[in-house]
Protein backbone atom coordinates (compact mmCIF):
# COMPACT_ATOMS: atom_id res chain seq x y z
CA UNK A 1 0.00 0.00 0.00
CA UNK A 2 2.77 2.44 0.85
CA UNK A 3 4.79 1.49 -2.76
CA UNK A 4 1.48 2.50 -4.14
CA UNK A 5 1.31 6.03 -2.43
CA UNK A 6 4.90 6.61 -3.28
CA UNK A 7 4.16 6.04 -7.03
CA UNK A 8 0.90 8.08 -7.05
CA UNK A 9 2.92 11.02 -4.99
CA UNK A 10 5.90 10.80 -7.33
CA UNK A 11 3.45 10.59 -10.44
CA UNK A 12 1.81 13.93 -9.40
CA UNK A 13 4.99 15.22 -7.85
CA UNK A 14 6.34 14.89 -11.89
CA UNK A 15 3.26 15.97 -13.25
CA UNK A 16 3.40 19.52 -11.18
CA UNK A 17 6.88 20.41 -12.17
CA UNK A 18 6.03 19.63 -15.95
CA UNK A 19 2.94 21.84 -15.76
CA UNK A 20 4.90 24.22 -13.52
CA UNK A 21 7.69 24.21 -16.18
CA UNK A 22 5.36 24.78 -19.40
CA UNK A 23 3.42 27.56 -17.40
CA UNK A 24 6.23 29.70 -15.84
CA UNK A 25 8.19 29.43 -19.26
CA UNK A 26 5.71 30.12 -21.15
CA UNK A 27 6.40 27.56 -23.68
CA UNK A 28 4.23 27.10 -26.54
CA UNK A 29 1.85 23.54 -27.17
CA UNK A 30 4.10 23.15 -30.06
CA UNK A 31 7.54 22.99 -28.14
CA UNK A 32 6.35 21.82 -24.38
CA UNK A 33 2.56 21.17 -23.97
CA UNK A 34 1.26 20.62 -20.65
CA UNK A 35 0.38 17.19 -19.08
CA UNK A 36 -3.22 18.34 -19.64
CA UNK A 37 -2.78 18.59 -23.18
CA UNK A 38 -0.90 15.34 -23.47
CA UNK A 39 -3.52 13.28 -21.88
CA UNK A 40 -6.39 14.83 -23.81
CA UNK A 41 -4.63 13.48 -27.03
CA UNK A 42 -3.19 10.06 -25.24
CA UNK A 43 -7.16 9.27 -25.07
CA UNK A 44 -8.25 11.09 -27.70
CA UNK A 45 -5.51 9.06 -30.01
CA UNK A 46 -5.90 5.81 -28.22
CA UNK A 47 -7.26 3.27 -30.95
CA UNK A 48 -4.08 4.95 -33.14
CA UNK A 49 -1.38 4.71 -30.34
CA UNK A 50 -2.79 1.21 -29.19
CA UNK A 51 -2.85 -0.28 -33.09
CA UNK A 52 1.26 1.17 -32.98
CA UNK A 53 2.17 -0.17 -29.56
CA UNK A 54 0.74 -3.30 -30.62
CA UNK A 55 3.05 -3.62 -33.20
CA UNK A 56 6.08 -2.33 -31.19
CA UNK A 57 5.43 -4.42 -28.31
CA UNK A 58 5.79 -7.65 -31.12
CA UNK A 59 8.95 -6.26 -32.25
CA UNK A 60 10.32 -6.50 -28.63
CA UNK A 61 8.81 -9.72 -27.64
CA UNK A 62 10.12 -11.46 -30.64
CA UNK A 63 13.29 -9.79 -30.11
CA UNK A 64 13.39 -10.37 -26.14
CA UNK A 65 12.88 -14.01 -26.88
CA UNK A 66 15.07 -14.59 -29.75
CA UNK A 67 17.99 -13.00 -27.80
CA UNK A 68 17.51 -14.80 -24.94
CA UNK A 69 17.40 -18.20 -26.69
CA UNK A 70 20.60 -16.99 -28.55
CA UNK A 71 22.50 -15.19 -26.02
CA UNK A 72 21.80 -18.40 -23.82
CA UNK A 73 23.20 -20.89 -26.16
CA UNK A 74 26.42 -18.86 -27.23
CA UNK A 75 26.80 -18.18 -23.46
CA UNK A 76 26.96 -21.80 -22.94
CA UNK A 77 29.17 -22.58 -26.15
CA UNK A 78 31.25 -20.23 -24.97
CA UNK A 79 32.11 -21.85 -21.38
CA UNK A 80 32.08 -24.71 -22.68
CA UNK A 81 34.81 -24.78 -25.39
CA UNK A 82 37.78 -22.76 -24.92
CA UNK A 83 38.38 -23.25 -28.99
CA UNK A 84 35.15 -20.48 -29.01
CA UNK A 85 36.31 -18.62 -26.36
CA UNK A 86 39.76 -18.03 -28.02
CA UNK A 87 38.02 -17.31 -31.66
CA UNK A 88 34.66 -15.85 -31.01
CA UNK A 89 35.24 -13.46 -27.91
CA UNK A 90 37.22 -10.63 -29.46
CA UNK A 91 34.75 -11.10 -32.13
CA UNK A 92 31.58 -9.82 -29.59
CA UNK A 93 33.91 -7.35 -28.38
CA UNK A 94 34.47 -5.63 -31.42
CA UNK A 95 30.80 -5.92 -32.30
CA UNK A 96 30.13 -3.58 -29.23
CA UNK A 97 32.35 -1.01 -30.26
CA UNK A 98 30.43 -0.96 -33.28
CA UNK A 99 26.76 1.58 -32.45
CA UNK A 100 24.29 -0.90 -33.31
CA UNK A 101 22.26 2.67 -34.63
CA UNK A 102 24.80 2.66 -37.51
CA UNK A 103 23.60 -1.08 -38.57
CA UNK A 104 19.75 -0.13 -38.57
CA UNK A 105 19.88 1.24 -42.18
CA UNK A 106 21.38 -1.90 -43.22
CA UNK A 107 19.27 -3.88 -41.61
CA UNK A 108 16.08 -2.45 -43.14
CA UNK A 109 18.07 -2.98 -46.43
CA UNK A 110 18.24 -6.81 -45.68
CA UNK A 111 15.43 -7.40 -43.91
CA UNK A 112 12.81 -4.81 -45.51
CA UNK A 113 10.54 -2.18 -43.73
CA UNK A 114 8.44 -4.84 -41.92
CA UNK A 115 8.59 -6.12 -38.42
CA UNK A 116 11.39 -8.33 -38.63
CA UNK A 117 14.58 -5.46 -39.14
CA UNK A 118 13.19 -4.52 -35.88
CA UNK A 119 13.09 -7.67 -34.29
CA UNK A 120 16.86 -8.20 -35.50
CA UNK A 121 17.93 -4.26 -33.87
CA UNK A 122 16.30 -5.45 -30.63
CA UNK A 123 17.93 -8.73 -30.61
CA UNK A 124 21.44 -7.38 -31.90
CA UNK A 125 21.21 -4.79 -28.81
CA UNK A 126 20.13 -6.98 -26.28
CA UNK A 127 22.45 -10.41 -27.70
CA UNK A 128 25.76 -8.77 -25.40
CA UNK A 129 24.67 -8.38 -22.20
CA UNK A 130 22.55 -11.47 -22.24
CA UNK A 131 25.51 -13.43 -23.39
CA UNK A 132 27.82 -11.48 -21.45
CA UNK A 133 25.56 -12.21 -18.12
CA UNK A 134 24.83 -15.71 -18.62
CA UNK A 135 29.17 -16.37 -19.73
CA UNK A 136 30.28 -14.24 -16.75
CA UNK A 137 28.06 -16.55 -14.46
CA UNK A 138 29.40 -20.05 -16.35
CA UNK A 139 32.44 -19.59 -15.69
CA UNK A 140 31.90 -18.39 -12.09
CA UNK A 141 31.00 -22.25 -10.87
CA UNK A 142 32.21 -22.66 -7.36
CA UNK A 143 35.24 -24.43 -7.47
CA UNK A 144 33.98 -27.00 -5.28
CA UNK A 145 30.75 -27.82 -6.87
CA UNK A 146 33.14 -28.86 -9.93
CA UNK A 147 35.24 -30.85 -7.64
CA UNK A 148 32.36 -32.57 -6.20
CA UNK A 149 30.82 -33.54 -9.56
CA UNK A 150 34.26 -34.81 -10.82
CA UNK A 151 34.76 -37.48 -8.11
CA UNK A 152 31.18 -38.50 -8.84
CA UNK A 153 32.49 -38.98 -11.82
CA UNK A 154 30.49 -36.31 -14.25
CA UNK A 155 31.45 -35.69 -17.73
CA UNK A 156 32.35 -32.35 -19.14
CA UNK A 157 28.45 -32.49 -20.43
CA UNK A 158 26.89 -33.22 -17.45
CA UNK A 159 28.84 -30.89 -15.54
CA UNK A 160 27.80 -28.32 -17.46
CA UNK A 161 23.74 -29.49 -17.55
CA UNK A 162 23.65 -30.56 -14.06
CA UNK A 163 25.96 -28.06 -12.72
CA UNK A 164 27.30 -25.06 -14.27
CA UNK A 165 23.90 -24.18 -15.98
CA UNK A 166 21.79 -24.24 -13.00
CA UNK A 167 24.33 -22.67 -10.90
CA UNK A 168 24.23 -19.53 -13.61
CA UNK A 169 21.11 -18.83 -14.22
CA UNK A 170 20.68 -15.87 -11.80
CA UNK A 171 23.17 -14.55 -14.03
CA UNK A 172 21.35 -15.17 -16.79
CA UNK A 173 18.70 -13.57 -15.10
CA UNK A 174 20.11 -10.49 -14.58
CA UNK A 175 21.55 -10.39 -18.43
CA UNK A 176 17.49 -10.91 -19.14
CA UNK A 177 16.40 -7.99 -17.10
CA UNK A 178 18.77 -5.80 -18.65
CA UNK A 179 17.59 -6.71 -22.13
CA UNK A 180 13.84 -6.08 -21.06
CA UNK A 181 15.02 -2.62 -20.71
CA UNK A 182 17.07 -2.58 -24.12
CA UNK A 183 15.05 -4.64 -26.57
CA UNK A 184 12.38 -1.50 -26.55
CA UNK A 185 15.11 0.98 -27.59
CA UNK A 186 16.74 -1.04 -30.43
CA UNK A 187 13.15 -1.77 -31.80
CA UNK A 188 12.44 2.24 -31.79
CA UNK A 189 16.03 2.48 -33.42
CA UNK A 190 14.67 0.35 -36.44
CA UNK A 191 11.09 2.36 -36.95
CA UNK A 192 12.87 5.53 -36.83
CA UNK A 193 14.74 4.65 -39.43
CA UNK A 194 12.80 2.72 -41.96
CA UNK A 195 8.84 1.66 -41.15
CA UNK A 196 5.45 2.66 -41.49
CA UNK A 197 4.38 1.22 -37.84
CA UNK A 198 5.29 1.30 -34.63
CA UNK A 199 5.76 3.79 -31.89
CA UNK A 200 8.96 4.84 -33.17
CA UNK A 201 7.24 5.22 -36.61
CA UNK A 202 4.42 7.21 -34.91
CA UNK A 203 6.43 9.72 -32.91
CA UNK A 204 8.92 10.46 -35.81
CA UNK A 205 5.85 11.52 -38.23
CA UNK A 206 4.30 13.25 -35.66
CA UNK A 207 7.17 15.23 -34.77
CA UNK A 208 7.32 15.90 -38.49
CA UNK A 209 3.99 17.32 -38.33
CA UNK A 210 4.79 19.68 -34.77
CA UNK A 211 1.79 17.23 -32.97
CA UNK A 212 4.43 17.29 -30.32
CA UNK A 213 1.88 16.41 -27.85
CA UNK A 214 0.85 13.07 -29.98
CA UNK A 215 4.52 12.74 -30.19
CA UNK A 216 4.71 13.04 -26.10
CA UNK A 217 1.71 10.31 -25.47
CA UNK A 218 3.71 7.69 -27.91
CA UNK A 219 6.54 7.96 -26.08
CA UNK A 220 4.75 8.21 -22.44
CA UNK A 221 3.03 4.90 -23.59
CA UNK A 222 6.32 3.27 -24.97
CA UNK A 223 7.89 4.05 -21.24
CA UNK A 224 5.03 2.32 -19.51
CA UNK A 225 5.20 -1.42 -21.94
CA UNK A 226 8.90 -1.03 -21.05
CA UNK A 227 8.39 -1.14 -17.23
CA UNK A 228 5.45 -3.37 -17.56
CA UNK A 229 7.88 -5.70 -19.72
CA UNK A 230 10.75 -5.33 -16.97
CA UNK A 231 8.24 -5.97 -13.86
CA UNK A 232 6.94 -9.20 -16.04
CA UNK A 233 10.71 -10.35 -17.13
CA UNK A 234 11.83 -9.94 -13.34
CA UNK A 235 8.88 -11.51 -11.56
CA UNK A 236 9.16 -14.33 -14.50
CA UNK A 237 13.24 -14.66 -13.93
CA UNK A 238 12.23 -14.35 -9.55
CA UNK A 239 10.25 -17.80 -10.21
CA UNK A 240 12.15 -19.74 -12.72
CA UNK A 241 15.49 -18.95 -12.71
CA UNK A 242 16.74 -17.28 -9.16
CA UNK A 243 14.06 -17.77 -7.34
CA UNK A 244 15.16 -21.23 -6.18
CA UNK A 245 18.73 -20.31 -5.10
CA UNK A 246 17.19 -17.30 -3.18
CA UNK A 247 14.09 -18.97 -1.94
CA UNK A 248 14.74 -19.49 2.34
CA UNK A 249 11.85 -20.97 4.29
CA UNK A 250 10.01 -24.29 3.78
CA UNK A 251 9.17 -25.51 -0.12
CA UNK B 1 30.52 -51.38 0.96
CA UNK B 2 31.26 -53.79 -1.13
CA UNK B 3 35.22 -53.78 -2.36
CA UNK B 4 37.78 -53.87 0.33
CA UNK B 5 38.91 -50.37 1.42
CA UNK B 6 42.65 -50.09 0.01
CA UNK B 7 45.68 -48.74 1.86
CA UNK B 8 46.64 -45.06 -0.36
CA UNK B 9 50.31 -43.68 -0.71
CA UNK B 10 50.82 -40.21 -1.73
CA UNK B 11 54.74 -39.92 -2.09
CA UNK B 12 56.23 -36.49 -3.43
CA UNK B 13 56.02 -33.27 -3.26
CA UNK B 14 53.76 -30.54 -5.24
CA UNK B 15 54.45 -26.46 -6.93
CA UNK B 16 52.76 -24.22 -8.86
CA UNK B 17 55.10 -22.58 -11.08
CA UNK B 18 57.99 -22.20 -9.30
CA UNK B 19 55.87 -21.44 -5.62
CA UNK B 20 56.66 -24.82 -3.87
CA UNK B 21 53.21 -26.11 -2.31
CA UNK B 22 54.32 -28.79 -0.29
CA UNK B 23 57.94 -30.60 -0.18
CA UNK B 24 58.89 -34.25 -0.36
CA UNK B 25 56.57 -35.74 1.91
CA UNK B 26 55.34 -39.82 2.14
CA UNK B 27 51.85 -39.63 3.74
CA UNK B 28 50.16 -43.38 3.85
CA UNK B 29 46.46 -43.52 4.85
CA UNK B 30 45.86 -46.96 6.05
CA UNK B 31 43.10 -48.99 4.68
CA UNK B 32 39.73 -49.00 6.44
CA UNK B 33 41.06 -46.51 8.50
CA UNK B 34 40.37 -42.91 9.27
CA UNK B 35 43.89 -40.48 9.14
CA UNK B 36 43.76 -37.17 10.24
CA UNK B 37 45.94 -34.42 8.32
CA UNK B 38 45.75 -31.68 11.00
CA UNK B 39 47.73 -28.19 9.85
CA UNK B 40 46.74 -24.45 9.28
CA UNK B 41 45.94 -22.80 6.44
CA UNK B 42 47.81 -22.52 3.24
CA UNK B 43 50.14 -25.99 3.58
CA UNK B 44 48.93 -27.38 1.01
CA UNK B 45 46.11 -30.17 3.30
CA UNK B 46 43.81 -29.38 0.26
CA UNK B 47 45.92 -29.46 -2.50
CA UNK B 48 47.18 -32.99 -1.44
CA UNK B 49 43.45 -33.78 -1.16
CA UNK B 50 42.46 -32.80 -4.37
CA UNK B 51 45.54 -33.93 -5.73
CA UNK B 52 44.38 -37.53 -4.31
CA UNK B 53 40.96 -37.18 -6.12
CA UNK B 54 42.04 -36.09 -9.04
CA UNK B 55 40.50 -32.65 -9.73
CA UNK B 56 43.93 -30.28 -8.90
CA UNK B 57 44.92 -28.64 -12.87
CA UNK B 58 47.18 -26.41 -11.79
CA UNK B 59 49.68 -28.00 -9.61
CA UNK B 60 52.57 -29.97 -10.55
CA UNK B 61 52.84 -32.93 -8.51
CA UNK B 62 55.77 -35.11 -8.88
CA UNK B 63 55.50 -38.59 -7.02
CA UNK B 64 53.33 -41.20 -6.67
CA UNK B 65 49.95 -42.29 -5.80
CA UNK B 66 49.39 -45.42 -5.12
CA UNK B 67 46.94 -48.18 -3.87
CA UNK B 68 47.36 -51.17 -2.14
CA UNK B 69 45.14 -53.24 -4.45
CA UNK B 70 47.18 -51.47 -7.59
CA UNK B 71 43.87 -50.42 -8.74
CA UNK B 72 43.23 -46.77 -10.33
CA UNK B 73 41.93 -44.45 -8.23
CA UNK B 74 39.24 -42.82 -10.09
CA UNK B 75 35.63 -43.77 -9.71
CA UNK B 76 36.65 -44.90 -6.01
CA UNK B 77 36.56 -42.03 -4.07
CA UNK B 78 33.48 -40.06 -2.37
CA UNK B 79 34.00 -36.12 -1.14
CA UNK B 80 32.61 -34.13 1.45
CA UNK B 81 34.08 -30.58 1.64
CA UNK B 82 33.77 -27.51 3.58
CA UNK B 83 30.23 -26.30 4.05
CA UNK B 84 27.85 -28.75 2.26
CA UNK B 85 27.85 -28.36 -1.35
CA UNK B 86 24.27 -28.77 -1.71
CA UNK B 87 22.46 -27.57 -4.83
CA UNK B 88 19.82 -25.14 -3.59
CA UNK B 89 18.05 -25.80 -6.95
CA UNK B 90 17.33 -29.78 -6.15
CA UNK B 91 15.39 -30.64 -3.28
CA UNK B 92 17.22 -33.23 -0.44
CA UNK B 93 16.45 -36.39 -2.21
CA UNK B 94 17.69 -34.85 -6.01
CA UNK B 95 20.85 -33.93 -3.98
CA UNK B 96 21.57 -37.12 -2.37
CA UNK B 97 21.17 -38.65 -5.84
CA UNK B 98 23.13 -36.25 -7.64
CA UNK B 99 26.01 -38.41 -8.23
CA UNK B 100 23.43 -40.82 -10.34
CA UNK B 101 22.64 -37.87 -12.04
CA UNK B 102 26.17 -36.49 -13.03
CA UNK B 103 26.51 -40.13 -14.54
CA UNK B 104 23.42 -40.53 -16.43
CA UNK B 105 22.73 -43.38 -14.30
CA UNK B 106 19.19 -44.06 -13.11
CA UNK B 107 18.44 -42.99 -9.76
CA UNK B 108 17.33 -45.33 -6.69
CA UNK B 109 14.91 -43.11 -4.61
CA UNK B 110 14.15 -46.38 -2.24
CA UNK B 111 17.80 -46.39 -1.61
CA UNK B 112 18.35 -42.53 -1.22
CA UNK B 113 15.10 -42.35 1.46
CA UNK B 114 16.92 -45.21 2.70
CA UNK B 115 19.91 -42.93 3.52
CA UNK B 116 18.07 -40.35 4.54
CA UNK B 117 16.76 -42.30 7.06
CA UNK B 118 20.20 -43.59 8.71
CA UNK B 119 20.95 -40.13 9.01
CA UNK B 120 17.51 -38.96 10.57
CA UNK B 121 16.10 -36.94 7.91
CA UNK B 122 13.43 -39.30 6.05
CA UNK B 123 10.77 -36.99 6.52
CA UNK B 124 12.87 -34.12 4.65
CA UNK B 125 13.79 -35.85 1.42
CA UNK B 126 10.66 -32.78 -0.17
CA UNK B 127 12.48 -30.22 1.14
CA UNK B 128 14.84 -27.43 -0.51
CA UNK B 129 18.20 -27.27 1.06
CA UNK B 130 17.18 -23.66 2.34
CA UNK B 131 14.65 -25.38 4.72
CA UNK B 132 17.16 -27.05 6.27
CA UNK B 133 19.41 -26.28 9.29
CA UNK B 134 23.21 -26.20 9.07
CA UNK B 135 23.47 -29.45 10.66
CA UNK B 136 20.42 -30.82 8.66
CA UNK B 137 22.33 -29.78 5.43
CA UNK B 138 25.74 -31.03 6.52
CA UNK B 139 23.57 -34.47 7.24
CA UNK B 140 22.64 -34.57 3.89
CA UNK B 141 25.97 -34.15 2.65
CA UNK B 142 26.56 -37.29 4.74
CA UNK B 143 23.56 -39.48 2.99
CA UNK B 144 24.68 -38.44 -0.68
CA UNK B 145 28.41 -39.32 0.28
CA UNK B 146 27.27 -42.95 1.53
CA UNK B 147 24.67 -43.50 -1.17
CA UNK B 148 28.02 -43.12 -3.42
CA UNK B 149 28.84 -46.25 -1.69
CA UNK B 150 32.90 -45.66 -1.96
CA UNK B 151 35.44 -47.64 -0.24
CA UNK B 152 37.69 -44.39 0.03
CA UNK B 153 36.13 -40.51 1.22
CA UNK B 154 37.90 -37.41 1.10
CA UNK B 155 36.69 -35.31 4.01
CA UNK B 156 38.02 -31.69 3.51
CA UNK B 157 37.16 -29.47 6.61
CA UNK B 158 33.61 -30.72 6.18
CA UNK B 159 32.79 -29.58 9.54
CA UNK B 160 34.22 -26.00 10.04
CA UNK B 161 31.15 -24.34 9.47
CA UNK B 162 28.99 -26.18 12.44
CA UNK B 163 28.52 -24.77 16.12
CA UNK B 164 30.32 -26.74 18.75
CA UNK B 165 27.76 -29.11 19.13
CA UNK B 166 26.13 -29.96 15.78
CA UNK B 167 29.79 -30.65 14.91
CA UNK B 168 30.68 -33.12 17.62
CA UNK B 169 26.95 -34.74 16.32
CA UNK B 170 28.08 -34.84 12.77
CA UNK B 171 31.58 -36.48 13.93
CA UNK B 172 29.92 -39.13 15.65
CA UNK B 173 27.66 -39.76 12.73
CA UNK B 174 30.35 -39.37 10.47
CA UNK B 175 32.41 -41.88 12.28
CA UNK B 176 29.28 -44.68 12.69
CA UNK B 177 28.68 -44.43 8.85
CA UNK B 178 32.02 -43.92 7.33
CA UNK B 179 33.82 -47.12 9.66
CA UNK B 180 35.38 -49.26 7.72
CA UNK B 181 36.44 -47.07 4.88
CA UNK B 182 40.24 -45.52 3.98
CA UNK B 183 39.23 -41.84 5.02
CA UNK B 184 41.37 -39.08 4.50
CA UNK B 185 40.09 -35.97 6.73
CA UNK B 186 41.74 -32.36 5.92
CA UNK B 187 41.21 -30.07 9.58
CA UNK B 188 42.55 -27.31 11.30
CA UNK B 189 40.61 -28.36 14.40
CA UNK B 190 42.93 -30.48 16.79
CA UNK B 191 39.88 -31.39 18.75
CA UNK B 192 38.72 -33.40 15.85
CA UNK B 193 42.00 -34.94 14.63
CA UNK B 194 41.97 -36.16 18.33
CA UNK B 195 39.04 -37.33 18.33
CA UNK B 196 38.59 -39.27 15.02
CA UNK B 197 42.39 -39.91 13.77
CA UNK B 198 43.42 -43.46 14.13
CA UNK B 199 46.42 -41.97 12.42
CA UNK B 200 47.35 -38.29 12.76
CA UNK B 201 49.54 -36.05 11.23
CA UNK B 202 50.74 -32.83 11.04
CA UNK B 203 51.50 -31.00 7.58
CA UNK B 204 53.46 -27.62 8.13
CA UNK B 205 55.67 -25.46 5.99
CA UNK B 206 58.69 -27.73 7.18
CA UNK B 207 56.62 -31.41 6.23
CA UNK B 208 54.82 -34.11 7.96
CA UNK B 209 54.84 -35.03 11.22
CA UNK B 210 53.58 -37.88 12.76
CA UNK B 211 51.28 -37.66 15.89
CA UNK B 212 50.63 -40.85 18.07
CA UNK B 213 46.91 -40.87 18.45
CA UNK B 214 44.87 -41.10 21.65
CA UNK B 215 44.18 -44.62 23.03
CA UNK B 216 40.74 -45.96 22.50
CA UNK B 217 38.24 -46.64 19.03
CA UNK B 218 37.07 -43.35 17.05
CA UNK B 219 35.04 -41.78 17.94
CA UNK B 220 36.64 -40.68 21.30
CA UNK B 221 33.61 -39.39 23.97
CA UNK B 222 34.49 -35.61 23.62
CA UNK B 223 35.54 -35.11 27.28
CA UNK B 224 37.75 -38.17 27.61
CA UNK B 225 40.92 -36.78 29.70
CA UNK B 226 43.63 -38.26 26.83
CA UNK B 227 41.52 -37.16 23.59
CA UNK B 228 41.74 -34.00 25.53
CA UNK B 229 45.39 -33.95 26.52
CA UNK B 230 45.96 -34.78 22.46
CA UNK B 231 43.87 -31.96 21.62
CA UNK B 232 46.30 -30.12 23.49
CA UNK B 233 49.40 -31.01 22.47
CA UNK B 234 48.55 -31.08 19.00
CA UNK B 235 47.53 -27.49 19.39
CA UNK B 236 50.84 -26.87 20.52
CA UNK B 237 52.59 -28.38 17.89
CA UNK B 238 51.07 -26.10 15.52
CA UNK B 239 51.27 -23.25 17.44
CA UNK B 240 55.23 -24.04 17.21
CA UNK B 241 56.96 -21.71 14.74
CA UNK B 242 59.14 -24.26 12.93
CA UNK B 243 59.36 -28.16 13.34
CA UNK B 244 62.63 -29.22 13.08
Amino acid sequence: MSRLVTIVTSTTLALVLWQGLVTLADLPAFILPGPGRVFETLWASRALIAHHATITGAEVLLGLALGAVLGGFSAIGLAASPMARRLIRPMMVFSQAIPVFALAPILTLWLGYGLWSKVAMALLIIYFPVTSAFFDALMRTPQHWLDLGRIMGANRHRLMWHIRVPAALPGFASGLRLAAVYAPIGAIIGEWVGASKGLGYLMLLANGRAKIDLMFAALIVLALLTLLLHAGVDRACRKWLDGKAARHGPA
Amino acid sequence: MHPTPPELVIEGSARIGDTPIFGPLRLCMPAGRWTCLLGPSGVGKTTLLRLLAGVDDVTDFTGTITASDGLALPGRMALMAQGDLLMPWLDVLGNVTLGARLRGAPRDKERALAMLNRVGLGEHARKTPEALSGGQRQRVALARTLMEDRPIVLLDEPFSALDARTRAQMQDLSAEHLMGRTVLMVTHDPAEAARLGDAIHILSESGLTDFTPPQGAPPRPVDDTETLAAQGRLLALLRAPAMP
